[in-house]
C-alpha cells in the first residue's frame, strides 16, 4: 500500500477526490484517504466515455470487499477516456491512487470551476478536523 | 418456565440483582402505556409435547397425500421420490441449526455445499455462474425481471403464455413495484408463437419469458425463439424443470441468458408447496447483477482452500437501496438437499432417470388418449407431463378418480380458459406402468360415468 | 508465518474436498426402477435437435461416500445446537425437534399444493389457525403466510401500499426508513419503485421525530420501522411517529425482525403499524438452516386488507353444527397478486403451529421476557470489567431483546478491532454476535442471546469477552491473527472478489 500523501500540484473535493488540471482537461481520481477508508478495492465501476458528469455528482463506484463508495466529480465535463488498466488490477487504486490508479479523464465544460477546489494544504486540513 | 427456556426463580434473582432491577417487568418499563397489551394473549395456554402431536397428527391425517393415494398431480411440483440420505443429512444438526455463513471461518460445511450446489446447477443449465438459491420458481421468474430492466434499462417483458401462471402472476405483481409492463404472447399448437413473439418485441423489450417445458408440457425450440429476441435486444429468460435436463438441450447451448426455476423436483418433498428453493443461473456478464447469495473459492492465510460469500457488494446488507435484490434469507437447506440429491443421482441417473420419464409418459399419453371421451391437447414432444381434453367436467372425472384413491392431474381450467377442458397429467420415477393403468381404468369409468348419469358414488370423507 | 501459529489441528489438515473430485466414472449411488412400458426409440419422442448431447458432469459417487462426504464437511460448520449463537436481531433461540417431525408426517409432508383443497381441509386449518394465532399477536386482523422470508414481506408490504394509495387516486413516491433499518428495508424500497428517505437517530436512540417531521410531506407512501428498533432500544415516541405518518397519508410497516422482544406484551398494531411482517424463522422457532428457508407472513389492518396477495385462506361456517370448510379464495379483485407459487412456505407454517402450540399465549409472553431478561443480563456482565472501558453500549440504556457494543475504545486504545474480536471469540467456541451492524455505531457488535440460554451459558461468554479484551490488552497481534482452531483460518475475501471463482471447472 501507498503512504499517507496529498500531491502538492494536484486539486482537491471534500468527498475525496483529486483533480489534475491541465488547460481545458482533467485527470481524476481518490485520494489516499479515500482508498484507505475503502480498504482493499475489488471492482470499479467505470462510466462510459462520452458520458457527461457534473461537479459535486457522483460518476462512477469503487467497490471494496465489504462496501461500496461512490466517486464524486471534482469538476464537470465529458469522459474521453477511463482507466482499463484498474479493472484487471483493482488494487493499483491502493498502491498508487495518484499516478497509475486513475480513474478518468475529462474535458472540462467549465474550467474555472476549479477555482472551489481545494489545494493539498485545505484538504489535509479538513481531514485533520474529521478525525 | 416455558418450553425450552430454563431461567427458574432462583436465576431470575440472581440475575435481576445484576441487572439492578427488582422486577422483570421494569425492564419493560419504557414502552409507553398506550402500547402495553392490559390482557393476556388470546391464545391457548402451552401443551404438552404429546398433545401437540395429537393435534398435528389430526390435521395431518385431513389431507388426501401421495402416501395414500396416487398423485399425478404436477403443475410445477413433482412427486418424486426423495432418498433417505437427504433427509439423514439435511436433519443434521450442523447444517439445520446454524445461519447464514457470515463468519466463513466456521461456515465452511455451508459454503462448499453451496459452491458445490452452484457448480451443479451450473452444469445442468450451461451457464457459467449460479447463485445459491432464491425462494422458489415464479418469485425467481421475478427477479430474472429485476436484473433485465436494470441491465437493459428497458421496461417491457414479453411472456410467454407457456410460462407457469403463477410465474406470469408474481412477474405481472413484482412489474406494480418495477415500473414495467408485460406483453403476453399466445401458444400455437402447445408452443409459443414464433409469430406471435416476433411481433410482440420491440426496442423496449427488456427481456423474453419462456419455460421449457411449458406448462402444458410442451418442449419448447428456445434456440429459435432466442434469436429473435436478441435480434431485439433483449434478455432471453428461460424457466426449465430440473428434472428434464438429462434428456433436454440446456438452456446454455440454447441462447439463454438466464436459466432458472422450480427446484423442488430435486430432492424435496411436497409440502403443499414449500418450502423448496429456486436456481438462477446466468452468464459472466451478469455475475455481478445477480441476486442472492453466491459462494466463491479462495484461500486462508495459510493456502487451505476455503469457502466465503462472495461479492456481497451486490446485496442488501452492504448496497442497501442499489442492491440487485432485497433477498437475504433463502432456501440454503433446501438447495443443500438438491446437491446431495443430484450427487445421489449421478451424472449417469439424471441421464436415466429422464429417459425412463419420457418413456412412461409416452406411453401414459397414449393409454390415456386412447380412451373415450378424452384427446390431447396439443402433440408437442413432452418429457413428464401433457394435457388431455376431457368430454365431461374436469371436476366430476377428478372427483370420481379420487374416490378410487387417484389424484389424477391439474384441472387447468381456471388459469386457462381456453382450456375448460383441460387436465395436465404429470409423471413421476414413482408412476409405475401399474400406476399408469390404473389411472386409465379410473378415467375410463369416470368419462363414461360422468356421461351416463348415475347416481354418484358417495365421496370418501376423512375425518 | 507468524508467531502465534499453531500445530495444525486435523480438521485443519483434512484440506477441502469437493463431491466431484471425489467423482469416479461409472461409480453411482441412484438405483432406478427400470423402463416397465414398451420401449420406444428416444428420438421419436424426442426430436434428437431438442436432446441434450453431453450429460451434465454431476458426481459420480456411491452412497456411502456422499454420506461421509456431507458429514465431514457438516463438521465444518459451528451450529446452534453446539454452542451460542448470539446474532442480533436473528433470533437464533433452540429449534425444536417435535417441530421437525410434525412436519415430516406424510399428511403435510406428501401434500401437493394443487391437491384440491376439499381434500386439503386439514392443511388449509392448519394455514388459518396460524393465521388467526398470528394475527393475535400483532394485533391486525388480517393475514397472508404467502411470503417467503421478511424481505418478501416487505415487498409485499410496499406492493400494499402502493396498491392501497393507487386505489385513493393518490400517487405517491417516497418511502422512510431510519438510518439504522436493516438493508432489506431500503432494497425492498427500490424494488418496490419507490425512493428511499432517510430519518436520523437522536441521542437516545430512537427516531430523530423533528427531523422526521422535517422529511414527511405528502409524498410520503410509507415509513418502515422496528420496534424494538437494531439498536435493541424500544421507541417511545412511536405513538407520535404513527401520527405524524397517518396525517400525512403514508402507511407505517412494521419490520418484525425484533418481535420476539415483545410477544404477549405490546402489539405492532396497537402501536399503530398498518403492515407487519413477522419471520418464522426468527420469533417461531423455524431452523435457520444455514440461510432459509424462513418464512415472512403480513398482517395487516382493514383498510390494507382487500389487497392481500392471492389466494387467501377462506373458512365457511355451514351452521347447522357441522366443521368449518376451508378454502383457497383466488377471486379478489384488488388484490395485489401472487408474490410466489402456491401458498407459501407451508412446512414452515406447520413448525411454527406447533410451536405456538407448545409454548401458548403464556408461553409466549414468558419467552419474550426471558429474552430481554437474558439479554439485560448478559449487558450487565458485560459492563462489568474490561468490557465497560473498551466496548461499552452504544446507548446509556435499557435494552430489549439485543443491544449494541461499540468497540471504538478498543479500536483506539488496543489497536483491536470488533472484527478481530470476533475472530478470536471462534477460538473460545462461541460464534460471534453481528458485526459492523447497524452502521450508525461505530465498530458495533450486536449481541442478541435470546430466552433459550441458560443463565451459564451468556455468563461463559461474558468471561470469554473478558479474556479476549485482557489478551488485546497483552498483546494485540495475537486477536489480530485469530482464529486459530477452526477448520480454516482467515480469509482472503478481496481475492474471492477480485476474482471470483463461483464453480468448480470440470473437465470437458
Amino acid at each position: 500500500m501507498a503512504d499517507e500523501s496529498y500531491p502538492d500540484e494536484l486539486l482537491y473535493h471534500p468527498e475525496h477526490d483529486w483533480a489534475r488540471v491541465e488547460g481545458d482537461e482533467a485527470t481524476l481520481g481518490i485520494t489516499w484517504y479515500a482508498q484507505d477508508a475503502l480498504g482493499e478495492v475489488v471492482f470499479f465501476d467505470p462510466p462510459d466515455v462520452g458520458t457527461d458528469v457534473t461537479k459535486d455528482q457522483p460518476y462512477a463506484e469503487i467497490e471494496s470487499v465489504k462496501a461500496v463508495s461512490e466517486v464524486y466529480a471534482p469538476l464537470s465535463g465529458e469522459v474521453t477516456e477511463v482507466n482499463q488498466a484498474v479493472d484487471d488490477s483493482p488494487e493499483t487504486i491502493n498502491e498508487d491512487p495518484y499516478g497509475k490508479g486513475w480513474l478518468a479523464k475529462l474535458k472540462l465544460l467549465e474550467p474555472s470551476e476549479a477555482d472551489g477546489l481545494m489545494d493539498a494544504a485545505a484538504y489535509r486540513k479538513l481531514l485533520e478536523e474529521n478525525d | 418456565m416455558t418450553r425450552y427456556t430454563s431461567a427458574t426463580d432462583a436465576d431470575r434473582r440472581e440475575m435481576l440483582a445484576r441487572i439492578g432491577a427488582s422486577t422483570v417487568d421494569e425492564l419493560f418499563a419504557e414502552l409507553p402505556a398506550e402500547v402495553r397489551l392490559d390482557r393476556e394473549v388470546g391464545l391457548a395456554p402451552a401443551m404438552a409435547e404429546t398433545e401437540v402431536y395429537d393435534v398435528l397428527a389430526r390435521l395431518a391425517s385431513r389431507n388426501a397425500h401421495a402416501e395414500d393415494e396416487l398423485c399425478f398431480i404436477g403443475a410445477g411440483m413433482y412427486d418424486h421420490y426423495v432418498p433417505a440420505l437427504v433427509d439423514a443429512i439435511t436433519q443434521r444438526s450442523e447444517f439445520l441449526t446454524p445461519y447464514t455463513p457470515y463468519q466463513p471461518e466456521v461456515s465452511q460445511g455451508h459454503l462448499q455445499a453451496m459452491f458445490e450446489f452452484q457448480t451443479a446447477m451450473s452444469e445442468l443449465t450451461g451457464l457459467p455462474v449460479s447463485n445459491a438459491s432464491l425462494y422458489e420458481g415464479p418469485s425467481s421468474v421475478a427477479a430474472a425481471g429485476y436484473l433485465a430492466a436494470g441491465v437493459t434499462g428497458r421496461r417491457r417483458f414479453v411472456c410467454s403464455r407457456g410460462l407457469h401462471p403463477h410465474s406470469r402472476e408474481a412477474l405481472a405483481t413484482y412489474s406494480e413495484g418495477y415500473g414495467t409492463e408485460i406483453a403476453e404472447v399466445g401458444l400455437d399448437g402447445g408452443v409459443t408463437d414464433p409469430a406471435g413473439l416476433a411481433e410482440a418485441l420491440d426496442g423496449d423489450t427488456a427481456a423474453v419469458f419462456l419455460q421449457t417445458p411449458n406448462f402444458l408440457g410442451a418442449i419448447e425450440d428456445v434456440a429459435t425463439l432466442a434469436v429473435r429476441a436478441k435480434d431485439a435486444g433483449a434478455l432471453v429468460v428461460v424457466s426449465v424443470d430440473p428434472m428434464t435436463l438429462g434428456v433436454l438441450r440446456p438452456p446454455g447451448e440454447l441462447g439463454a441468458d438466464i436459466a432458472l426455476g422450480e427446484g423442488q423436483p430435486l430432492g424435496g418433498r411436497l409440502d403443499f408447496g414449500g418450502p423448496s428453493f429456486g436456481f438462477f443461473c446466468g452468464t459472466d456478464e451478469h455475475l455481478r447483477r445477480m441476486p442472492g447469495r453466491i459462494a466463491g473459492e479462495t484461500t486462508d492465510v495459510e493456502g487451505r482452500r476455503g469457502y466465503v460469500l462472495a461479492l456481497q457488494t451486490r446485496e442488501q446488507h452492504i448496497r442497501r437501496e442499489r442492491a440487485t435484490h432485497n433477498i437475504c434469507t433463502s432456501q440454503a437447506l433446501n438447495a443443500l438437499g438438491g446437491i446431495v440429491y443430484l450427487s445421489w443421482l449421478g451424472k449417469q441417473g439424471l441421464v436415466e432417470l429422464g429417459e425412463l420419464l419420457a418413456q412412461r409418459t409416452a406411453y401414459a399419453r397414449d393409454r390415456l388418449s386412447a380412451i373415450e371421451g378424452v384427446g390431447l391437447i396439443h402433440s408437442a414432444p413432452v418429457v413428464r407431463e401433457f394435457g388431455l381434453r376431457l368430454a365431461v367436467p374436469v371436476a366430476e372425472v377428478l372427483d370420481r378418480c379420487a374416490a378410487e384413491g387417484i389424484a389424477a392431474g391439474y384441472p387447468l381450467g381456471r388459469d386457462y380458459p381456453e382450456h375448460e377442458d383441460g387436465l395436465l397429467v404429470a409423471i413421476t420415477e414413482r408412476r409405475t406402468r401399474g400406476d399408469i393403468d390404473r389411472l386409465a381404468g379410473a378415467l375410463g369409468r369416470a368419462v363414461a360415468d360422468s356421461r351416463t348419469p348415475k347416481p354418484r358414488t358417495p365421496e370418501v370423507v376423512r375425518s | 508465518m507468524s508467531d502465534h501459529s499453531i500445530t495444525e489441528t486435523p480438521m485443519q489438515k483434512d484440506r477441502a474436498v469437493t463431491i466431484f473430485e471425489r467423482s469416479r466414472p461409472g461409480r453411482r449411488a441412484a438405483t432406478l426402477p427400470p423402463v416397465d412400458v414398451p420401449e420406444r426409440p428416444l428420438d421419436e419422442l424426442i426430436p434428437a435437435h431438442l436432446r441434450r448431447e453431453r450429460p451434465a458432469e454431476l458426481p459420480e459417487v456411491s452412497e456411502p461416500e456422499i454420506v461421509r462426504h456431507y458429514n465431514r464437511i457438516s463438521r465444518r460448520n459451528y451450529d446452534l445446537d453446539t454452542g451460542l449463537y448470539p446474532l442480533g436481531s436473528c433470533t437464533m433461540k433452540h429449534n425444536p425437534r417435535l417441530n421437525e417431525r410434525v412436519a415430516g408426517l406424510p399428511g403435510h409432508a406428501r401434500l401437493h399444493p394443487a391437491q384440491d383443497p376439499k381434500r386439503a381441509q386439514g392443511a388449509l386449518e392448519l394455514m388459518w389457525l396460524l393465521g388467526e394465532a398470528l394475527a393475535e399477536l400483532c394485533g391486525l386482523p388480517h393475514v397472508s403466510l404467502q411470503p417467503s422470508a421478511g424481505a418478501h414481506g416487505e415487498l409485499a408490504g410496499l406492493l400494499l401500499t402502493r396498491a392501497y394509495h393507487a386505489d385513493r387516486g393518490e400517487r405517491r413516491t417516497t418511502v422512510l426508513t431510519p438510518d439504522t433499518a436493516h438493508g432489506t428495508n431500503p432494497a425492498s424500497v427500490t424494488m418496490a419503485g419507490y425512493q428511499l428517505v432517510k430519518v436520523a437517530t437522536d441521542e437516545r436512540g430512537g427516531v430523530d421525530v423533528a427531523d422526521l417531521r422535517s422529511k414527511v410531506t405528502d409524498e410520503i407512501a410509507c415509513m418502515m420501522l422496528t420496534n424494538p428498533n437494531t439498536l435493541g432500544l424500544f421507541d417511545e415516541n412511536i405513538t407520535e411517529i404513527a401520527s405524524v405518518v397517518h396525517e400525512a397519508g403514508g402507511t407505517l410497516y412494521y419490520d418484525g425482525a425484533n418481535l420476539n422482544a415483545i410477544m404477549g406484551h405490546s402489539r405492532p398494531g396497537d402501536m399503530g403499524f398498518d403492515i407487519v411482517h413477522v419471520n418464522l424463522h426468527k420469533s417461531f422457532s423455524q431452523p435457520h438452516g444455514g440461510g432459509g428457508p424462513g418464512s415472512g407472513p403480513i398482517a395487516v389492518s382493514d383498510r390494507i386488507e382487500p389487497y392481500l396477495p392471492v389466494p387467501r385462506v377462506a373458512r365457511r361456517d355451514p351452521g347447522n353444527g357441522s366443521s368449518p370448510i376451508y378454502d383457497l379464495d383466488h377471486e379478489r379483485p384488488k388484490s395485489i397478486g401472487r408474490l410466489r407459487g402456491f401458498q407459501g412456505n407451508f412446512g414452515v407454517f406447520v413448525r411454527a403451529y406447533a410451536y405456538i402450540l407448545s409454548l401458548g399465549g403464556d408461553g409466549l409472553a414468558e419467552a419474550s421476557e426471558t429474552a430481554v431478561l437474558n439479554a439485560n443480563y448478559l449487558l450487565a456482565r458485560l459492563r462489568e470489567g474490561r468490557a465497560a472501558k473498551y466496548l461499552p453500549p452504544a446507548f446509556e440504556r435499557r435494552c430489549m431483546h439485543e443491544f449494541v457494543l461499540s468497540g471504538r475504545p478498543a479500536k483506539r486504545e488496543l489497536e483491536v478491532t470488533t472484527l478481530d474480536i470476533a475472530k478470536r471469540l471462534l477460538d473460545f467456541g462461541f460464534h460471534p454476535p453481528t458485526i459492523y451492524f447497524p452502521l450508525l455505531v461505530e465498530e458495533s457488535m450486536m449481541v442478541e442471546p435470546t430466552e433459550t440460554e441458560t443463565r451459564e451459558s451468556l455468563g461463559a461468554f461474558a468471561d470469554a469477552i473478558e479474556e479476549i479484551l485482557a489478551e488485546a490488552e497483552r498483546d494485540p497481534e495475537l486477536l489480530k491473527q485469530a482464529p486459530y482452531s477452526t477448520p480454516v483460518r482467515r480469509l482472503d475475501e478481496t481475492a474471492a472478489a477480485r476474482r471470483p471463482v463461483v464453480r468448480q471447472a470440470l473437465g470437458a
